[in-house]
């Protein structure tokens, strides 16, 4: 059915500039996966073709897992992405329910409050934050990050699961009042769990966000062991000597691995969790 | 503020019921209260303090483990007489606003590339969100490697492509380096405003198009009178938001140039880390990053109201 122009002009149109916008999107992650599998004669001559490997190792992974923290990074990372997801989804949670169901004193303070602490950017809390950790003896511990990210995750969370808790109608939390059940009951009960998707919407987001998160931890992580990937990855991989990169890469790639697999199951969640807070207003 | 009409669910007041412990929890404001009260809290103690205490720290001239003295005003007067302190002012501009342009154009074309119908629309779709949830610090070592200085691959694409005779020094160049960082802001951040913008145009009806075709309107002519219209409250929200966090941005700049070469690529929040944490100047710091807030208490009061009036 479909002629010679039509396809042309759905080339033009439709598969030309999509091939630039995955070819430009994807390139970084292919660079960073054959430079993690290119011996070092590879990697640092100028006369070897660069754009694909032609004798693949392993090297440079068997190196990272063994010669580094990278696996006790990784651990680290895990440990306070979940931790801080489930506090922030937690107290999310609690926050949003009240403010999207409720009246009463004070909602409008609140509502705004919870707005602007989500607008202020990290850059302005950084350093009284150092001094507060260092005041709480917090420094190079786990606790200071996971006391730390859910500032930036709660006040997200906040943000999207009113959206969610406002659409439950009014209704059923009402005829299971009627039934006798309490406020805490028709909460949990009723309108939580016709709020799956988006609880599901705020953890991946919050799990993403809190790998993400680089200043605190560069800030309150100095020693090697209480590290996260995208710290230990920035300033103890990058090596003086100039023959670093393939293990470098290796550990950007490992690093985005938890990420990209949560993100691959849940993709539809996170589109929807993305594109609530500004095409739902 | 319960000034509207009150909700049936309210429980009320029947005169002689003793208060009971439920009777309480069941009313709204006890209810809600009790609920917000611990995000509330720990909002007040890492947000609201570290953000006015970090106000008083700006006023003093105080080092790493040492007494503060009170010096009002004098950080930000050193600031204002600092020359690097307006090259990092033009900085941040610069990368806020170019790399918002790039974003909000780029963002928009792979929306429309994105919005016609083909098979693996949504395999595409996750694919070209990856740049945007792969961790940032990790994705930038990537993009250094790219813009290495003797191995980079784009000057070995220039070069072998026969575009230029040797290599560029991606990173070490002022404006360069510079152009360096718009580039990766703007491969990272793209996705965000493509998907959230496909989402937008995925709401416009199909009738809408039929309609204005019907009335002879060109391709261009549906863009700008049924297209935008539609999509434009989503466009401003997105590109607010983005440009709040890209004025914001650590991560990227520290990873990729740590603000060189020569300050060229400094902005507030990379100047600011060198002297307050680097350097131990907390209250410097403190001033340097403080001077982010009128141009984004601006911004903020701008995306209120225009969220007010939607």
């Amino acid at each position: 059915m479909v002629g010679g122009r039509d396809l042309l002009s759905r080339l033009g149109r439709l598969y030309l500039p999509l091939a630039g916008f995955v070819i430009l999107g994807l390139f970084p992650f292919y660079w960073m996966l054959i430079t993690s599998i290119k011996p070092n004669r590879e990697l640092y001559s100028q006369k070897v073709m660069p754009l694909v490997v032609h004798q693949p190792t392993l090297k440079h992974y068997i190196d990272l897992l063994t010669e580094t923290n990278f696996l006790t990074w990784t651990y680290n990372t895990l440990l306070v992405a979940v931790v801080t997801t489930v506090i922030s989804v937690v107290l999310g949670t609690m926050i949003a329910y009240p403010l999207a169901r409720m009246r009463f004193p004070g909602a409008a303070v609140v509502a705004i409050g919870v707005a602007a602490t989500y607008l202020v950017p990290q850059p302005l809390l950084f350093i009284p934050m150092a001094d507060i950790i260092n005041r709480l003896e917090l420094g190079n511990t786990l606790t200071a990050v996971m006391l730390t990210y859910p500032t930036l995750l709660i006040p997200f969370c906040a943000w999207l699961l009113m959206g969610y808790f406002k659409s439950v109608p009014r209704e059923l939390e009402e005829a299971a009042r009627i039934d006798g059940a309490s406020r805490l009951q028709a909460m949990t009960r009723i309108v939580l769990p016709l709020c799956t998707p988006g609880l599901l919407s705020a953890g991946i987001f919050a799990f993403t966000l809190a790998q993400n998160e680089f200043l605190y931890a560069l800030i309150f992580l100095a020693k090697s062991e209480v590290r996260t990937v995208p710290i230990g990855v920035v300033t103890e991989l990058i090596r003086g000597d100039v023959f670093y990169w393939g293990q470098l890469m290796a550990g950007a790639l490992l690093g985005s691995v938890p990420v990209a697999i949560i993100y691959s199951f849940f993709v539809d969640y996170y589109v929807a969790g993305l594109t609530a807070g500004s095409v739902k207003t | 503020m319960a000034v509207g009409p009150a909700s049936i669910a309210r429980p009320a007041p029947v005169a002689g019921r003793p208060v009971t412990l439920r009777g309480l929890l069941e009313r709204e404001g006890v209810f809600s209260w009790l609920m917000l009260a611990p995000g509330v809290l720990f909002l007040l103690a890492f947000v609201a303090y570290p953000f006015f205490y970090g106000i008083f720290l700006s006023l003093e001239e105080r080092r790493v483990a040492t007494q503060g003295v009170f010096v009002g005003l004098a950080n930000f007067r050193t600031l204002w007489h600092d020359a690097v302190f307006w090259q990092v002012t033009r900085n941040t501009f610069i990368y806020v606003a170019v790399t918002t342009v790039f974003k909000l154009a780029g963002g928009l074309g792979m929306a429309l590339v994105m919005n016609q119908s083909f098979r693996g629309r949504n395999l595409v779709r996750a694919f070209l969100l990856l740049p945007f949830i792969v961790p940032t610090a990790l994705s930038t070592v990537a993009w250094m490697w790219i813009l290495d200085p003797t191995f980079s691959v784009v000057n070995w694409l220039l070069v072998h492509g026969g575009i230029v005779g040797s290599g560029y020094s991606w990173l070490g160049n002022a404006s360069l380096a510079m152009w360096s960082l718009i580039v990766v802001n703007t491969w990272r951040g793209m996705p965000f405003y493509g998907i959230t913008l496909l989402a937008g145009l995925q709401t416009i009806s199909p009738d809408l198009y039929e309609a204005a075709a019907i009335d002879g309107a060109t391709t261009t002519q549906r863009f700008l009178y049924v297209t935008l219209p539609v999509i434009k409250p989503v466009l401003v929200i997105v590109t607010m938001f983005s440009v709040i966090f890209t004025f914001g941005d650590f991560q990227l700049i520290y990873a990729l140039t740590h603000g060189g070469p020569a300050n060229a690529t400094h902005v507030f929040s990379t100047w600011a880390f060198d002297i307050g944490m680097s350097a131990g100047q907390l209250g410097m710091g403190a001033a340097v990053a403080l001077s982010i807030l009128p141009a984004l208490a601006a911004l903020i009061v701008v995306l209120t109201f225009y969220l007010r009036r939607e």
